[in-house]
């Protein structure tokens, strides 16, 4: 520790974060704040609103990591990323986790040597096109104009897919979510491919999202879920029991309405009872205090909550739950059991 | 009485090594090079250390991978089989494609509005005063994103130029104007077209070969030819006899609304000329105040020596003004050329697949191999550079004044 | 005789004529318009060529300035009230100003700190920019790195106070020793400094920051054209000694010297300033130590200034070599060793003859601190291209955007390079 005080001494105190090198866990406990990487902005998952609050499906996921390990849910610090910085940035240990609709993949996993704690959202790359060229299938698409997100597994895919049923594209590379924007309004390209989420959440800002339409051929599975380093299981753990907490309580139907009565006292279902520590003592184990996952479920409400009020139906993105539903209810989302 | 003392004894004290000019340096030398090796180590120390820990290591090995991503803009064969290598060497002739087609145009714009700025007349003076003005002082990625949004948001898209009720139309029916780039014809080589090539270039020859020989002419007898209409007749007439006997061997392949887009010709994409335009008018204002620099450096004697001479204004320029301001405008000229070397690797924030944007952007997203891509890409940003520089100092030496 | 001589000339004007007025071609508007603007058909061809350009330029932008709307809250809103006429969205700027300026994480309740810092700029550039106003004044130039530091990051003020105090420290040891020897008072200033640094940085309590008297504000926070404004100014400010020193060494006798600053200098010099960043932005952070994690900005202030100082090292090199020889012979036969003729013979006559190239370099390096855009910093261009260009309520306004970003640049850039211009007819001694 004395490193940190001999930086801080020279004039980079507010700059240079010492950290121990005891793990994220600790280090997270000791700054009081949890570090955690987004996307520079894409409206549902994560992107700053007018006051410069982030809010989305991701940033929930954070939110919760946070009240669960400090519990404070507002104790995040919102680290944007892109599609080139992100990787680094959580090898480097600028951020603690990673909850940017980032892919789990294979080489990612195993060669990039990061831990995927689980899955958050089953996505799969769709394309949209203007309902006047008037093609129903991504088939059609022989020779149009795909602008894509460069840095990402979207980009592969595209190539397999066309190379697959042997048509062409051409590929127009774009950095963010705003300017695949721009030049798919402007007509610079045919079709803008990315996740189906994305797709919805961005057709959800233009001014006639009537005009659009999404394809029906989902071309990729796309598992999108929060990351952190590898070799640091203690902290994987945190992040990956914190996630599962979130999706049993919506399982168990623990809300954040009536969260706080159920966790007054020990009830019925044991689950639920080891769940939010009233029986048992699963916060121990992680390092974590016993009425961790009742904050982390308190930060913006369990899996389905969060679901809803940043993409689901009822909001402008208007996602379905699909995939995505529990798995009582043909969904794949199912979480280990507290026990 | 003169009595030589001794010179005092040589014996060395370690405050000589700080006092001493003789040892200081050596002093200072070690000192340098112990920090030297230090910080090396230290950093180096860091990175092994670091990289241990996140358990990498530094391998150049996927150079060699399929890349598995496609790039449009490509001058030789590439497609999603090839190896990240190969996109490298992509993006590296993109770089230079469009380094080349700047230099060429800020050349131009640069030397139009220099000349211009001195010119007689007060408005167009004034005018190419806030044009360089303008450009200087306004950052390069500015220009370069402005430029991109007027190519995407004004000009219109393909979809405008089809059906009955289109509104947009092909420029002489042969060029399309469209936010996805500029579609031109393109020539069809067809058998006997490498006759037109030949007879084409050897023309070209033939009017350098007339021209040397008007200036011998000139300075052994003092007779002047005409050059300016012989040398274009030379230059087009047997080109054109050659086409027209043979057949007319070389066709146009016309762009045609086919599909999503403009199937044939030549396209030249948005982000190429968005990219091109930007970095020519924004280096060009530069290089017009370069321009300028130079011409006002040629004193005022020289011009007024040359018209008492007799000589036309139009020749004050040529043959005396320009050859020495040349000598003053080619050094910062050529580190212009350099500038849009290296700003070329904006190309980045319009898409273009520059060197930046594929070994630098798409290879070092998809293989996480982060140092590797930007050691490369410095190391390629630095042999280009360096190889400018040289040409430079050799220039430099060639046309330095020789002092008598 | 005479009156012969009278009588044969019919008439003799005896008072002048009042002078009559040059004809009307030759004088007032019609002259100066046909000397500067017809004075060949050639040129009136231009004049005209450059009349309708200066035409098509107003006609299509003076509407839409004019047209320009201040008061809407969306795009959608803004285009309604326009109705299809051309008329610009300036209410973007109105409504997304501190944004634009401040980016989206800066709390808003310290806006006057930022503010402050900025007008104490002023003050503390001015004795450097003006050689008239009374040397005193540099004393507050001095301070305000620390100052400003304290004002924009907030937290506790025993940071930059101790880093003041080292600084002093190293100054008064340089002072004392210096007489004796330039490198024991060299060495030793930097010892001193390390060593109350080290020393007071263990005094400092862990959590001095926690309640301090400014709120502490993370530099990930900051943003907008602040943010270009702040890397303008550390990093030139930070790049200049650097760069007297690059120049010096590369003129050193002391070979290893010499080309380990050629190397660095024709490196930096010889890759794009995008590549730097890419090393800051994914390749620096593995060469800090294991345990430490050194911020974004700080890492990109780091990779700025070598460039800068580079760039700058270059032109001090020109200022140097254009010294005649004499003065270098002149400080020698005066006895002075290397740095006393340095610092009191060649270094202030070479930058003077270098500062308008220290000059350019500063704006052209302001310009490219826009390119941290790239590594997702929300600069002024990072800010227009990223959240606000993404919002559902601005997504689609470019012009005014870009137009405003472009806007402010200019104001800037054009100011200093009038600056230096003034300077350079200021500092012009020789009468040509």
């Amino acid at each position: 520790m004395k490193k940190s005080v001999f930086f801080g001494a020279l004039t980079v105190a507010g700059l240079a974060a010492g950290a121990a090198a005891a793990g994220t866990l600790d280090d997270v406990k000791a700054r009081g704040k949890l570090n955690c990487g987004v996307t520079t902005g894409l409206v549902g998952f994560a992107a700053p609103d007018a006051n410069g609050k982030w809010e989305g499906f991701d940033v929930g996921v954070c939110r919760a990591v946070a009240a669960a390990v400090l519990g404070d849910a507002t104790a995040v610090e919102f680290v944007p990323t892109t599609g080139k910085t992100r990787f680094t940035a959580l090898a480097s240990g600028e951020i603690d986790m990673l909850a940017r609709n980032t892919t789990w993949t294979f080489s990612r996993d195993v060669d990039l040597k990061f831990t995927f704690v689980g899955v958050n959202y089953y996505d799969g790359q769709g394309f949209m096109v203007p309902k006047e060229l008037g093609v129903s299938s991504a088939k059609e698409l022989d020779g149009a104009t795909v602008c894509i997100q460069t840095g990402t597994t979207t980009e592969l895919n595209l190539a397999d897919f066309f190379r697959a049923n042997n048509i062409s594209y051409e590929p127009v590379p774009i950095e963010t979510n705003a300017e695949g924007q721009q030049q798919y309004l402007a007509g610079a390209c045919d079709t803008y491919t990315t996740d189906a989420s994305g797709l919805a959440a961005t057709r959800a800002t233009f001014e006639n999202p009537g005009d659009h339409v999404l394809l029906p051929e989902i071309i990729s599975k796309e598992p999108l879920g929060p990351l952190v380093r590898h070799g640091d299981n203690e902290w994987g753990d945190v992040v990956r029991w914190t996630l599962n907490a979130l999706i049993t309580a919506e399982e168990l139907g623990v809300t954040s309405t009536n969260i706080a009565e159920m966790s007054a006292a020990p009830g019925s279902n044991p689950e639920i009872n080891r769940l939010l520590g009233t029986e048992g003592n699963l916060g121990e184990m992680l390092g974590l205090s016993a009425d961790w996952a009742k904050n982390a479920i308190m930060a913006g409400g369990n899996y389905g909550e969060l679901f809803e009020q940043n993409i689901g139906e009822s909001t402008s993105i208007g996602l379905a739950r699909g995939l995505n539903a529990q798995w009582t209810e043909g969904g794949l989302i199912y979480s280990p059991p507290f026990r | 009485m003169t009595t030589i003392t001794d010179p005092p004894k040589e014996s060395f004290r370690l405050s000589q090594l700080i006092y001493d000019t003789r040892y200081r340096s050596l002093t200072f030398q070690a000192i340098a090079a112990l920090v030297l090796a230090l910080s090396i180590w230290y950093l180096g120390n860091n990175l092994i250390q670091n990289l241990r820990a996140a358990g990498l290591n530094i391998s150049f090995d996927f150079l060699g991978d399929t890349a598995n991503y496609d790039i449009s803009q490509r001058l030789i064969e590439y497609d999603s089989q090839s190896s990240h290598a190969r996109a490298a060497i992509v993006g590296v002739l993109n770089t230079l494609l469009v380094a080349v087609l700047a230099c060429i145009t800020a050349t131009i714009f640069g030397v139009i509005a220099g000349v211009l700025r001195l010119s007689n007349n007060w408005l167009v003076r004034k005018l190419m005063a806030v044009y360089v003005e303008i450009f200087r002082n306004i950052p390069v990625l500015i220009w370069i994103i402005i430029i991109f949004t007027i190519m995407t948001a004004v000009l219109p898209g393909p979809r405008a130029f089809r059906g009955d009720d289109a509104t947009s139309s092909m420029v002489l029916g042969s060029f399309a104007f469209t936010n996805r780039g500029i579609y031109i014809p393109a020539p069809i080589w067809g058998p006997g077209s490498m006759v037109v090539v030949a007879t084409f270039i050897a023309s070209i020859v033939g009017v350098f070969a007339y021209r040397r020989y008007t200036t011998n002419l000139l300075y052994a007898t003092g007779r002047l030819l005409p050059v300016l209409w012989p040398s274009i007749a030379m230059l087009l007439l047997p080109t054109l006899l050659v086409f027209v006997i043979l057949g007319k061997p070389i066709g146009l392949d016309f762009p045609e609304l086919k599909g999503f887009n403009f199937q044939g010709g030549i396209k030249i994409g948005g982000p190429l000329i968005a990219l091109w335009f930007a970095l020519s008018i924004y280096t060009g204002a530069f290089i017009a105040e370069n321009v300028r620099a130079g011409i006002q450096a040629v004193s005022k004697g020289q011009t007024e020596a040359a018209s008492a001479l007799g000589l036309r204004p139009g020749r004050v320029m040529n043959l005396v003004i320009l050859p020495q301001a040349l000598r003053v405008i080619i050094p910062p000229l050529i580190s212009q050329y350099l500038n849009i070397t290296k700003n070329s690797s904006l190309a980045i924030a319009v898409g273009y697949a520059d060197i930046t944007a594929t070994l630098g952007g798409i290879t070092l997203n998809q293989t996480g191999r982060a140092i590797e891509c930007v050691l490369l890409l410095m190391l390629f940003y630095l042999t280009i550079s360096l190889l400018i520089s040289a040409f430079m100092n050799v220039y430099n030496s060639s046309i330095k004044l020789k002092e008598r | 005789m005479s009156d012969t001589h009278a009588e044969s000339v019919a008439f003799v004007r005896e008072t002048t004529i009042p002078e009559s007025p040059p004809p009307a071609t030759e004088r007032g508007v019609v002259k100066w318009l046909r000397e500067n603007l017809f004075a060949t058909p050639a040129n009136s061809v231009l004049t005209i060529a450059a009349l309708y350009v200066i035409y098509l330029i107003l006609a299509s932008t003076l509407p839409w300035i004019f047209g320009g709307l201040w008061t809407t809250t969306s795009l959608a809103e803004c285009r309604e009230i326009l109705q299809g006429k051309t008329g610009a969205c300036f209410s973007v700027l109105t409504e997304r100003w501190n944004q634009l300026l401040y980016g989206f994480k800066y709390p808003v309740e310290e806006y006057w700190r930022p503010n402050l810092a900025f007008l104490l700029l002023f003050i503390a550039a001015a004795p450097v920019l003006f050689f008239d106003l009374p040397r005193k004044l540099l004393i507050f130039t001095g301070l305000y790195p620390f100052l400003a530091y304290w004002l924009i990051w907030g937290g506790s003020a025993l940071v930059p106070i101790v880093a003041l105090l080292g600084i002093l420290g190293g100054a008064l040891v340089y002072q004392r020793f210096v007489k004796s020897s330039f490198a024991a008072g060299f060495f030793g200033a930097i010892l001193a400094a390390f060593v109350i640094w080290i020393v007071a940085g263990m005094i400092i309590p862990e959590n001095a920051s926690e309640n301090a008297m400014l709120r502490a504000v993370p530099s990930r926070d900051l943003g907008g054209f602040m943010l270009n404004m702040m890397l303008g100014v550390t990093c030139v400010s930070l790049s200049l000694p650097i760069g007297i020193a690059l120049a010096l060494g590369r003129q050193s006798d002391m070979p290893l010297i010499k080309w380990v600053c050629v190397i660095f200098i024709e490196f930096i010099r010889g890759v794009p300033l995008i590549t730097l960043l890419f090393v800051a932005s994914v390749m620096l952070s593995y060469f800090f130590p294991p345990e430490s994690t050194v911020d974004l900005f700080l890492r990109v202030v780091i990779m700025i200034t070598m460039f800068s100082s580079a760039y700058i090292a270059e032109v001090i090199r020109g200022g140097l070599a254009a010294l005649p020889k004499g003065q270098y012979e002149g400080a020698d036969s005066l006895g002075l060793d290397y740095p006393q003729a340095m610092q009191l013979i060649i270094l202030p006559q070479a930058l003077k003859i270098s500062i308008p190239g220290i000059v350019n370099v500063a704006v052209g390096l302001f310009k490219d601190t826009t390119l941290v855009s790239v590594i997702s910093m929300f600069d002024l261009v990072g800010m227009i291209r990223g959240p606000i260009l993404a919002s559902t309520e601005w997504n689609g306004v470019y012009w005014e955007l870009l137009g405003f970003a472009a806007l402010l640049f200019f104001v800037v850039c054009y100011g200093i390079s009038q600056y230096s211009q003034w300077l350079e007819r200021r500092l012009a001694t020789d009468h040509r």
